[in-house]
């Protein structure tokens, strides 16, 4: 007995710290930086994510301890790396590991500086994000500077440009401009991965502002973005930032008042731009999932496992929202379902009954084959929903065609009348006296003729 | 009147010691015809053969699970994915059913035998059935003698073997049976003019359909039949009797059989029989009234008629070119459909003679080469007085053997009969009429020959012939033994033509051995080669198998050439894209498409198409010539057949197909190279191909969208897995800048490495 509560007591620590698709929250992080006066310059930032049950290390990030993984488990559930200079790091950790970091489904937050070392700027190009190859460029802006004492190089620059979205930003408007210091960067429009979560202003470029500009700057314009975010395919989420300042405590703390503009706001958007963005990217929301997948004929309770075509089914699907404590029924108007194969044959926006249950009922297409239910919901911020159920549907049965048709009723009658004609025939032709028409040949082909 | 009567005592008894001896020849027939066919399993093992067994396996191990109706019913969601496979309306039942029906008894007997055992024999024990068909279908032409020696000769023609082979679960095995069987109903019918043998044949005509594609070679051969006879002046009742109800009732059977269905009325292979049917009842109609008429009214109305029926054809045809006139199409079409007709008649199913590059692909569809002709009929050739396609060997390996057993026996009896005439001319004369009646039970069979080729002058005089046939056995005798005499040869030249003929049928015999024993009995599933050191067994193919079924998910997508459909479903049982039911073109085309295509193109069909892994054939290794690299250029005909900007020039190098350094830059980046050829450098240092006897021409190089999972020990399968879409996109900075600073990292791995 006190065996098994030994085991229990020894697995207890593994059962609360393995990652559970239940709890799709990150819950250790570790944290690399450059070195330890960055854990007190940007507290604020690391106080908001203990205050919300975050498990934070601290390590530099040349340490030669740190390890992502051991025996194949993965330690952490996110990394943040504060290091932007950092040439290699210490340990095992190198660009390649945290990649396969990223793509068995953890997160990640960096945040670059205008001397970014290669080994940051790897990472931010494999995730698809392009830093200004210029290692001093940083972004300028002489209309949307923020308007400051001590800068007067306009590098400091204050931008309200934020994506939209509700998901990732939360519902609270940010009202103050949010403030930043650091190189820019450029996107691939045909990434469909990465969004601009803050983007510079039309005015904006990014060149080095100690030295003379002699060519064109490569980045221009709102196409630069300040604040990128990235959900992988396998639902990883990556914030990419050009600035380190912007998470400081300084920044969190200043007012800031954008230049040409009138009103002077007593605190930087920073704080709740971060918050919220951190809450998105460690999958406190936004992070769907989709249970118990039914479908069955109407009127039927159990799923069969083949329809026949024509047939006539209900299909519903369970979705929830995570909320960072529990799951919540997530409820949304644009949920659809297809019945493909090869092709969508049947696409129905399913119904929803608030409590995360969605439904919908169709008729089964007049094609055989194999079929999907497949359900491919990908909505700005929220995790990619794909769903696929293979069933197949077969022709009818021979015995479940209509057996008599009113068309075919002339048919039958001509059969019938011939069978009868030739059964008087047969009676006439074998009785009657007349001798020639005992030829057989004569018969088969009065037979033929009718 | 004694004499004769003793004459007659000592004949019957003659005819029962004959009819006992033919039994047991017979018997002894059949158990060669099946014991030929065991070479495959003493050799390898009870196993089934080829492509198209492991899909009759498949569904008799499913009728024999699920019975008859599910059967019926079946739609088969594992093959051609995602479209399915209704396979109880597109397959034809016969083997099936029969097979079934087989291992049933002999389960409800208490034999407990295996589906797979009752399969792989199905086919020896009907060539046993076959060559006794043969034998009842010569007697009844010519004899029992000719009939013994047809029997025999079938059951060892080498074209017969090597499609009856234990372990060759395919239509043909039952097929030929009911080929033979059919011709042989037809037959006596014919002789008989009994309406009983007519409603057999019609059932032996149904079974056939039920059996095999090839049935249409009986529903146009007998009409062909039926009308050289009316041409030739030859109708009679009995004509009439053994075509008319064949054709309606055969018909109407046919109709029954889901495959077939409406294509019994419908399709152009059948025309022919309805044609040939109108023609015989207009035939018919024409006998009757001259037999009615006095021979002028008879004129009178032949002139009337053909008057009214010209004045009609003028109206109908002016009228129909005067009102129908953009029929031209319509003309077009039936030229076409004569066309497809004489297509149809070599290639087995409807499906596949709409596709011809697909056709054409088929080994058993090329013209066989003047070798193969005499392998597969060897001695028989020269007793044939006779370019056909593979499959068709098949058929006229029957007619052959009748042939041949005909003019063997007939040779034989010449000779023999020269011979008894000579030998005792030299002692006694009387005993001569004894001894050309006693050593041949043949005598009255040569009798209702010759009585059959007098059959025609007499039926035109009397239509009540039919008993005549047992009336001259006494009566010509004397007439025939005039005609012996003139027959006969001189003594020495019998008897070498006598040895001549022995040696002759011995070494058909021992040709046939070596055929059944050699070339026909290898499965194709294990290989064997022989060399210096010894027997080398290639078992890759049910290796890889077994890799699929242990190693995958019950519901992955496998895509292949369709030639390795049939098996992956039945031994690794998982879903395929195509199969060797060649039913739908576009799919094919498809599959070829992805496999002329670079890697990417590749992936983006196979990926819509939901399939996981790969498989490919490759000989290059142990030169196993029918891999997919040779197959390739057939997936790039019929992908470009479909998909145009798929162009079979551009993987020819002057019209030339390589796969060397010459290969054009589409060969060496198509994904069928680069699957046959990943890694192949590693194996000997050079890459060189054993079956192209050339180095290849792209060596070294990786694959972005595909990942090896599995390589059957000689490299003959290969099987590779999709890999998944990138879990993230790359920044578009170029990679120069990022690899100075990823190759430290590696050069650290190469480190860490080291230590273990």
């Amino acid at each position: 007995m006190s065996k098994l509560i030994f085991v229990f007591l020894a697995l207890i620590p593994l059962l609360c710290t393995s990652f559970s698709p239940d709890r799709p929250s990150d819950r250790r992080v570790l944290v690399l930086v450059d070195d330890f006066a960055v854990k007190s310059s940007h507290s604020l930032f690391f106080n908001s994510l203990k205050s919300r049950g975050f498990d934070l290390h601290f390590h530099l990030a040349d340490d030669p301890k740190i390890a992502l993984q051991r025996y194949g488990q993965y330690l952490y559930d996110a990394l943040i790396l504060f290091s932007p200079t950092i040439e290699r790091f210490g340990g095992s950790v190198d660009a390649a590991a945290i990649l396969d970091f990223v793509d068995s489904g953890h997160d990640l937050i960096v945040a670059a500086d205008s001397n970014a070392s290669d080994l940051i700027r790897e990472i931010a190009t494999e995730c698809g994000v392009d830093f200004d190859e210029d290692p001093a460029a940083m972004v300028v802006d002489h209309s949307g500077y923020a308007v400051s004492a001590t800068e007067g190089d306009h590098t400091l620059i204050a931008s309200d440009d934020f994506i939209k979205s509700d998901v990732i930003l939360g519902s609270k408007k940010i009202e103050a401009p949010v403030l930043f210091h650091g190189i820019g960067h450029s996107l691939n429009p045909t990434n469909s991965l990465v969004l601009k979560a803050l983007s510079a202003s039309p005015s904006a470029f990014s060149a080095n502002p100690k030295s003379k500009l002699t060519s064109p700057p490569s980045l221009t314009g709102s196409s630069i973005s300040l604040v990128s975010v990235i959900q992988a395919r396998n639902n990883a989420r990556i914030l990419i930032s050009g600035s380190l300042s912007m998470f400081s405590n300084r920044f969190f703390r200043s007012g800031v008042q954008k230049a040409g503009s009138p009103t002077k706001h007593e605190k930087s958007g920073n704080e709740q731009f971060f918050t919220e963005l951190s809450k998105w990217v460690f999958h406190e929301r936004g992070h769907l999932k989709a249970v118990n997948v039914q479908h069955h004929k109407v009127g039927e309770a159990n799923e069969p496992s083949i329809y026949r075509i024509n047939d006539n089914l209900e299909y519903s699907v369970e979705v929830y929202e995570w909320s960072g404590t529990s799951w919540e029924p997530y409820v949304a108007d644009d949920v659809q379902v297809q019945f493909y194969m090869m092709s969508p044959y049947v696409l129905k926006t399913l119904s929803t009954d608030g409590k995360g249950r969605y439904f919908t009922s169709f008729k089964v297409p007049d094609v055989y084959g194999v079929f999907q239910f497949k359900v491919e919901y990908e909505k700005l911020g929220y995790t990619s929903l794909s769903l696929s159920k293979q069933i197949p549907v077969r022709p009818f049965r021979h015995n479940e065609y209509e057996r008599f048709i009113p068309a075919a009723y002339p048919y039958y009658g001509a059969a019938f009348s011939m069978m009868a004609g030739f059964f008087i025939f047969t009676v006439v032709h074998l009785y009657h006296k007349c001798v020639t028409f005992l030829n057989p040949a004569f018969g088969g082909f009065l037979w033929a003729m009718f | 009147m004694a004499a004769s009567d003793a004459q007659n005592g000592v004949s019957s008894i003659r005819h029962a010691f004959g009819n006992v001896l033919a039994f047991f020849i017979l018997l002894l027939i059949g158990v060669l015809a099946f014991s030929i066919r065991l070479f495959s399993v003493i050799k390898y093992e009870s196993v089934i053969h080829e492509f198209d067994p492991y899909f009759n396996y498949r569904v008799t191990q499913f009728l024999t699970k699920n019975g008859i109706y599910d059967f019926w019913n079946w739609f088969d969601d594992r093959t051609w994915y995602p479209l399915g496979r209704v396979i109880g309306g597109t397959v034809y039942p016969g083997l099936t059913l029969t097979a079934g029906t087989l291992w049933w008894i002999l389960n409800s007997l208490n034999i407990p035998l295996s589906v797979e055992t009752v399969c792989v024999f199905t086919a020896p024990i009907f060539s046993a059935f076959a060559s006794w068909a043969t034998y009842l279908l010569t007697k009844e032409v010519k004899g029992a003698g000719a009939g013994l020696t047809a029997a025999v000769l079938l059951a060892m023609v080498p074209s017969y073997i090597s499609r009856s082979v234990a372990g060759s679960y395919d239509n043909e095995a039952v097929a030929i049976f009911a080929l033979i069987f059919t011709f042989y109903l037809y037959i006596k019918t014919l002789n008989t003019g009994s309406l009983f043998y007519a409603t057999l044949n019609s059932i032996a005509y149904f079974y056939m359909v039920c059996s095999w594609g090839g049935y249409t070679f009986i529903i146009n051969l007998i009409p062909m039949h039926v009308l050289l006879c009316i041409v030739t002046g030859r109708y009679s009742s009995r004509l009439y009797i053994a075509y008319a109800p064949l054709v309606v009732l055969g018909t109407l059977l046919a109709s029954l059989v889901p495959v077939v269905g409406f294509n019994a009325v419908m399709t152009s292979e059948h025309f022919a029989s309805f044609l040939v049917f109108i023609i015989i009842h207009v035939v018919a109609l024409v006998y009757y009234i001259k037999g009615v008429l006095s021979p002028k009214m008879f004129k009178v109305a032949v002139a009337l008629v053909v008057s009214v029926g010209l004045m009609l054809c003028y109206g109908g045809s002016t009228y129909s070119i005067g009102s129908i006139k953009p029929n031209k199409g319509m003309e077009w079409k039936k030229f076409k459909s004569v066309r497809s007709f004489l297509t149809s008649l070599l290639c087995d199913s409807t499906y596949a003679s709409k596709y011809i590059p697909i056709i054409a692909s088929v080994s058993e569809h090329q013209p066989p080469t003047w070798p193969s002709y005499f392998m597969d009929i060897n001695v028989l050739a020269f007793l044939v007085p006779a370019g056909i396609i593979v499959r068709l060997m098949l058929v006229l390996a029957p007619a052959a053997c009748i042939l041949s057993g005909i003019a063997l026996s007939q040779a034989f009896d010449v000779f023999t009969r020269s011979i008894k005439l000579q030998l005792p001319s030299l002692s006694d004369h009387s005993q001569v009429d004894a001894g050309v009646a006693s050593p041949e039970s043949v005598v009255p069979n040569d009798s209702v020959k010759m009585d059959k080729s007098e059959d025609t002058s007499k039926e035109r005089t009397s239509k009540k012939s039919k008993k005549k046939e047992k009336e001259p056995v006494e009566k010509p005798l004397s007439k025939s033994q005039i005609k012996k005499r003139l027959l006969v040869l001189p003594l020495e030249t019998s008897v070498i033509a006598i040895i001549l003929l022995v040696l002759l049928g011995a070494f058909y015999v021992v040709h046939s051995v070596w055929a059944a024993a050699e070339a026909y009995s290898a499965p194709s599933i294990v290989l064997t080669s022989h060399s210096h050191d010894g027997l080398h067994v290639f078992d890759d193919f049910r290796e890889a198998y077994a890799w699929l079924s242990h190693n995958t998910e019950v519901d992955d997508k496998v895509a292949s050439w369709w030639d390795y459909g049939y098996q992956t479903t039945a031994m690794a049982n998982r879903t395929v894209i195509v199969d060797n039911n060649t039913w739908n073109n576009t799919h094919i085309a498809t599959v070829g498409t992805a496999m002329s295509s670079p890697e990417k193109a590749a992936w983006e069909i196979f990926h819509s198409l939901d399939v996981k892994y790969v498989l490919v054939v490759f000989g290059g290794l142990v030169g196993y010539p029918s891999d997919d690299i040779n197959k390739f250029l057939w997936m790039v005909r019929i992908g470009g057949g479909v998909f145009p900007h798929i162009k079979e020039p551009d993987y020819l190098r002057d019209g030339q197909y390589r796969i060397d350094s010459m290969g054009t830059p589409t060969m060496l980046n198509c994904l069928m190279y680069k699957l046959s050829y990943y890694r192949f450098v590693e194996t000997d240092g050079k890459a060189f191909d054993r079956v192209r006897r050339t180095e290849i021409g792209k060596k070294y190089f990786k694959l972005t969208h595909f990942e090896e999972v599995f390589t059957t020990h000689h490299w003959m399968v290969r099987i590779y897995k999709l890999k998944p879409p990138k879990n993230r996109i790359r920044g578009k900075t170029k990679k120069s800048k990022s690899k100075t600073s990823s190759k430290p990292a590696s050069k650290r791995k190469g480190l860490k490495r080291n230590p273990f």
